[in-house]
């Protein structure tokens, strides 16, 4: 997620409150019954065909988590159409150990293939260790465990790409020439801080020479916030052509404020945003294009990833490459890195076919 | 004819007294120096923008000031807020023909029971409002996370008169201003010419000789607790109304703000003195420095800064104030 912090804190309170309440465990969704489980051959095989009956079992960060939810149902399809056994089971916390007893069951369960987004890269890394042991392939998603204890990692996003993908945003909104502004969200967020450097990289290329990018304003990830250095901007700027905000709470700040100011169809408002937030500026004509990756997408090359190490296609060694269903085709990346690619568009044309 | 005439001149000498002149004058110097570096700070837009930025804060540092005033403090008013945002939010969302009255009567509903809550713990379980109010806030905050289990409403799940409402105008006034004033010239009112209001300075004085002159203490705290919560949650359904998109974080750290309004608006934070007009006047000022740092191109770590050190001025001007009351009583003692 973009608004990474909030939303650990988010689900770190919530997950107290779920925890005190229930006082339980968690809860377990099994989708079939048991089939012989079938194991991988220990080197890679470019040619080896993708089995059948694989069972793949998820495991987010928590359960009732609606991001990790879309993550989740990506997976699912991918393994109907890998024509395997679909699992999930995750703790109601998303607290560092709380991913453990889930995998050691698991591995007693002899599943093919674990798919989890790692709570803490350190404390799931024995009970990971015991699985591969046991000739199950993990593979990690959303976030990463140590590379040590996992067989691939699917990225959702390359820095370089969501960079390049913001300033190409930009330069067509702007019609390719103009003054452009940034709205980030806190002055030392890392993340935030890494895409506006490859952006300022990008923008120093001839193609954008065109493109001024004259301030970068910091709302805070605060919507009251967000919304003065978005006022701020459009009246130092009168010029202004495109606000470009990394944030998903800057990007709805942005849209809500210009929808209902007398900017509104004078200023593009693009960047990262959640679909669903945006859908309203989408429609009202203030936004009409932003990006960000499909979590849907993530967790479907993840079972495809997961299948094609089960299946010996791969072993998650550098330069090996798999086909991912609708997605094409990969080749993984250093330390077993798989990149999802650039991230998805959203326009008035397609925003309806996403819930996140 | 001579009193009628000496009325407005007293009136006048009065206001020039008064504690809030400070804040009048900052706020003036302040505008003077950034519209003459950007004249497009005094447009039309501009100020509605700085108007509507300063109502929901306005709102609540109203409330916050009447508990200040008893001597108390209310540091749960950014969950409040929350807690009625969500709740106002869902509500029409799930019922999108509830008219606009519904959605403030039941934001006002919410936070006025959280505000009772508090104000019966602090009066009957006898202990101090700051840590009262410091476990509510995450009591609060607690609740609208579980409630909202991550979820979050969205612009385009709300009713388009709910949003519409953020941004229109009466008589070329919009809503939410015209709320803020109402808000703040109500309870300005009866802090200044009704006998509660005077009750509630007594109290701030000296809670001891309240309570011996025979003022209703408990009712009267209690009831600051409800009048502080229930605008509170006012400022939830206006909050959900202007952002459109509301998730269990919203108005996280609205309460530092809320207080820093009041103290920075003359309220002394020991009570029985300041006005809720002037806790107003520094919620504007403090929306007006955030708004000019950004046109200024200042950088914003200084904002934070020059807002602390306008709380550090506001609390040694009180106490200049204080000594400077205490000194003259000694004189006009001496005298008798």
């Amino acid at each position: 997620m973009v608004r990474t912090s909030r939303k650990i804190v988010t689900a770190g309170i919530a997950a107290l409150f779920v925890a005190g309440l229930t006082a339980c465990g968690g809860t377990t969704k099994d989708d079939a019954a048991t089939g012989a489980g079938n194991q991988a051959a220990a080197s890679a095989d470019p040619n080896a065909k993708l089995k059948e009956g694989l069972k793949i079992a998820f495991l987010p960060k928590q359960l009732n988590n609606p991001y990790s939810d879309v993550e989740t149902s990506g997976g699912e399809t991918a393994v109907k159409e890998l024509k395997g056994e679909y699992k999930k089971v995750g703790p109601n916390d998303a607290s560092a150990s709380s991913q453990v007893s889930y995998i050691n069951t698991l591995i007693q369960q002899q599943q093919d293939v674990i798919v989890v987004a790692a709570n803490d890269p350190n404390a799931v890394c024995p009970s990971l260790n015991q699985a591969r042991q046991a000739k199950i392939k993990v593979v990690t998603f959303d976030s990463d465990a140590s590379p040590g204890c996992r067989d691939a990692f699917i990225n959702q996003a390359t820095t370089q790409g969501i960079g390049e993908s913001l300033v190409k945003m930009a330069r067509e909104q702007a019609g390719g020439a103009g003054e452009i502004a940034i709205l980030s969200a806190t002055p030392n967020a890392t993340n935030q801080n890494a895409w506006i450097e490859v952006m300022k990289t990008e923008l120093a290329k001839p193609e954008n020479s065109k493109l001024k990018l004259v301030k970068t304003a910091y709302g805070n990830d605060d919507d009251q916030k967000s919304f003065q250095e978005a006022q701020g901007l459009l009246q130092s700027y009168p010029n202004l052509k495109v606000i470009v905000s990394p944030t998903t709470v800057g990007i709805a700040a942005a849209s809500r404020y210009v929808s209902s100011s007398s900017y509104k169809g004078k200023v593009a408002i693009t960047g990262l945003g959640l679909p669903n937030q945006m859908r309203e500026y989408v429609k009202d004509g203030t936004v009409k294009k932003f990006a960000l990756w499909n979590p849907a997408d993530i967790g479907y090359l993840a079972a495809f990833a997961g299948a094609a190490l089960s299946s010996g296609q791969i072993s998650g060694a550098e330069g090996e490459k798999f086909t991912a269903g609708k997605l094409g085709e990969y080749t993984v990346g250093k330390a077993g890195e798989i990149v999802l690619g650039p991230p998805t568009e959203f326009t008035a044309e397609n925003i309806d076919q996403f819930d996140f | 004819m001579s009193s009628l005439a000496t009325a407005p001149a007293a009136a006048l000498q009065g206001l020039l007294r008064a504690r809030e002149l400070g804040i009048v004058l900052a706020l003036a110097a302040l505008v003077a120096y950034t519209a003459a570096g950007n004249p497009r700070f005094l447009s039309g837009q501009s100020i509605r923008d700085i108007l509507l930025n300063t109502a929901i804060l306005a709102v609540m540092a109203a409330g916050q000031a009447v508990v200040v005033i008893t001597r108390n403090i209310d540091l749960s008013v950014g969950s409040v807020l929350a807690v009625s945002a969500f709740g106002v939010a869902t509500l029409m969302s799930a019922n999108p023909s509830l008219p606009i009255v519904v959605a403030l009567l039941a934001g006002l509903a919410v936070g006025a029971a959280c505000g009772l809550l508090n104000g019966v713990l602090v009066r009957y379980g006898r202990v101090p409002a700051l840590v009262v109010t410091l476990g509510t806030l995450y009591i609060y905050r607690g609740v609208t996370y579980s409630w909202a289990g991550g979820q979050q409403v969205n612009a385009d799940e709300l009713p388009p008169h709910f949003l519409r409402f953020a941004n229109d105008s009466i008589l070329g006034v919009p809503w939410l201003v015209l709320i803020a004033v109402v808000v703040i010239g109500g309870v300005s009112l009866m802090m200044r010419n009704y006998r509660l209001g005077r009750e509630m300075y007594a109290m701030g004085s000296s809670p001891q000789a309240a309570e011996l002159a025979g003022i209703r203490v408990a009712r009267n705290t209690i009831g600051a607790f409800l009048l502080s919560g229930a605008l509170a949650g006012l400022a939830g359904v206006l909050f959900a109304a202007r952002f459109g998109t509301v998730d269990a974080a919203a108005g996280t750290g609205y309460e530092l703000n809320v207080v820093a309004a009041v103290v920075v608006g003359g309220v002394a934070v020991f009570g029985g003195s300041g006005t809720v007009w002037g806790a107003g006047l520094g919620a504007l000022l403090l929306t007006v420095i955030g708004s000019a740092l950004a046109v200024l191109d200042i950088n914003q770590f200084w904002q934070q800064a020059i807002v602390g050190a306008l709380i550090v001025l506001a609390i040694g001007a009180d106490r200049l104030v204080a000594v400077r009351i205490a000194g003259s009583l000694r004189k006009r003692d001496s005298h008798v």
